[in-house]
């Protein structure tokens, strides 16, 4: 089966720190993935891995088909990535940081003006500069530019933080639709029941490693490995398990 | 790579279009070296028309410097670095639209410069190819060898005060053949003053293929 993402032992290395100390992860074409894990755990590295702005110092790493270590520029076309940072030029304007974020990925201005519309960033709020915005509002308009790439992987980390309740909603609603239109999601997140909700699989990560990161792996017994596993995830994430 | 430079490009003058720091506060510093040193030799009319080229291309070398931090503070803000690299645009691309972009805004400034020499040291033009091909040759150099500069110093904590170190002395080839060219297009004298514009195409050509060439890997270890 090909992958959307194959990691095995991937080792990064920030400032001689293994952030991944031997990554073993599937992801199928499709899947909407919750990675689960205590701070620290590696998550964000693990995403930012994906989208190739970490390193791999070791170990297989291939995201839609590519070597992220040979093809990044490949790779990072195609993915989408939502930060903790919202990546946007303050003295541009919402539509100007747009554009730029969907032509730069090869995509169009349509698409682009689509994703600012969509994110209810129409009207004045297009013509504001962004470093006049509100936390919530960058973080919209973060997630517009993600919209607007119209990746195939979709890396989403904490993306529920900073939004108010309709965002939420709204962000809900974008993956669920991403999914179906046969994206693939990563979601890192601290908001499990409704992170859990938008699942269709669950990992967990621990000391730079993911547990239960393969596809053909045994299904897992139930039992905490260690004192810093965060425990297991809701009920109905659990059931909807692939492995 | 032409299309991703031409994108970052019109991104950067964008953002200084809208952010107004090159008008507002770039081109009055360099106006103001020009003014201070009237007013330090303006006793000795004929020495300050002497030093004109000399002091056009420090105001223009330290104005640029301001434009080369300015150029990478913009990524710096938000982590906008990372989304450069994200985009997925060529490396290769970025650098030429940067350095561009540096370019531009150094040729608007010379511009003003240049009047601003006229009226106060009191020079007059004779040589106008030899002048605009020493200004162009000059400015790549200036915006390619900054930009490479600017990417290295980029990621370092110190990087406002390491740039200028980095930067100056690699730049005292451009200020030297840019001030002696000049001279001899002020002097009528363009003989004198080709070698000194093919040293500047050299050096031009030199930083525009090593960025051209490296700065996308540089962009990476930032």
């Amino acid at each position: 089966m090909n992958l959307a993402v194959r990691f095995r032992s991937a080792v990064s290395l920030l400032d001689r720190f293994p952030a991944l100390a031997g990554v073993d992860l599937d992801v199928a074409p499709g899947d909407v993935v919750l990675v689960r894990g205590p701070n620290g755990a590696g998550k964000t590295t693990l995403l930012r891995a994906c989208a190739g702005l970490v390193g791999i110092s070791s170990g297989e790493a291939e995201v839609l088909g590519h070597d992220v270590r040979a093809d990044r520029r490949a790779v990072r076309r195609r993915v989408g990535l939502l930060g903790h940072a919202a990546f946007l030029y303050d003295d541009l304007t919402v539509a100007d940081n747009l554009r730029f974020a969907a032509r730069a990925s090869g995509s169009s201005k349509a698409a682009a003006d689509a994703a600012s519309a969509r994110l209810g960033l129409d009207g004045r709020l297009r013509d504001l500069p962004a470093g006049k915005l509100s936390a919530g509002q960058r973080r919209r308009v973060a997630l517009a530019a993600v919209v607007a790439r119209q990746p195939e992987l979709w890396l989403l980390d904490e993306p529920h933080a900073g939004l108010d309740a309709a965002g939420r909603d709204l962000l809900d609603e974008l993956v669920r639709e991403a999914a179906a239109a046969g994206a693939t999601v990563l979601l890192a997140s601290h908001e499990l029941e409704r992170a859990a909700a938008l699942a269709t699989r669950s990992v967990v990560m621990a000391g730079g490693q993911v547990r239960d990161g393969l596809l053909d792996a045994p299904a897992p017994s139930g039992q905490p490995a260690s004192a810093s596993d965060p425990g297991p995830a809701p009920a109905k994430l659990e059931s909807a398990h692939v492995a | 790579m032409w299309r991703d430079a031409a994108l970052v490009a019109g991104k950067d003058l964008r953002v200084e279009a809208r952010s107004r720091v090159g008008v507002n506060q770039v081109v009055p510093f360099a106006l103001l070296i020009l003014i201070l040193f009237a007013f330090a030799l303006d006793s000795d009319r004929e020495v300050l028309t002497k030093v004109a080229p000399g002091l056009f291309w420090v105001a223009v070398m330290f104005a640029a410097l301001l434009g080369i931090q300015r150029s990478f503070v913009i990524e710096a803000d938000d982590d906008a670095r990372d989304a450069l690299r994200l985009s997925g645009l060529d490396g290769a691309g970025i650098f030429l639209g940067k350095a561009g972009a540096v370019a531009v805004q150094l040729v608007a400034l010379e511009v003003v410069l240049a009047v601003g020499v006229i009226v106060l040291y009191d020079v007059h033009l004779r040589s106008p190819v030899l002048l605009l091909l020493t200004c162009l040759a000059a400015t790549i150099g200036l915006a390619a060898a900054g930009t490479v500069y600017g990417i290295i110093a980029a990621g370092l904590r110190v990087r406002d005060t390491l740039l200028p170190l980095l930067v100056l002395p690699v730049l005292a080839p451009v200020l030297l053949a840019a001030a002696r060219a000049c001279d001899a297009a002020l002097a009528g004298t363009p003989s004198e003053g080709w070698p000194w514009v093919r040293l500047l195409a050299v050096f031009a050509t030199i930083y525009v293929t090593f960025g051209v060439v490296a700065f996308g890997a540089l962009l990476e270890e930032v």
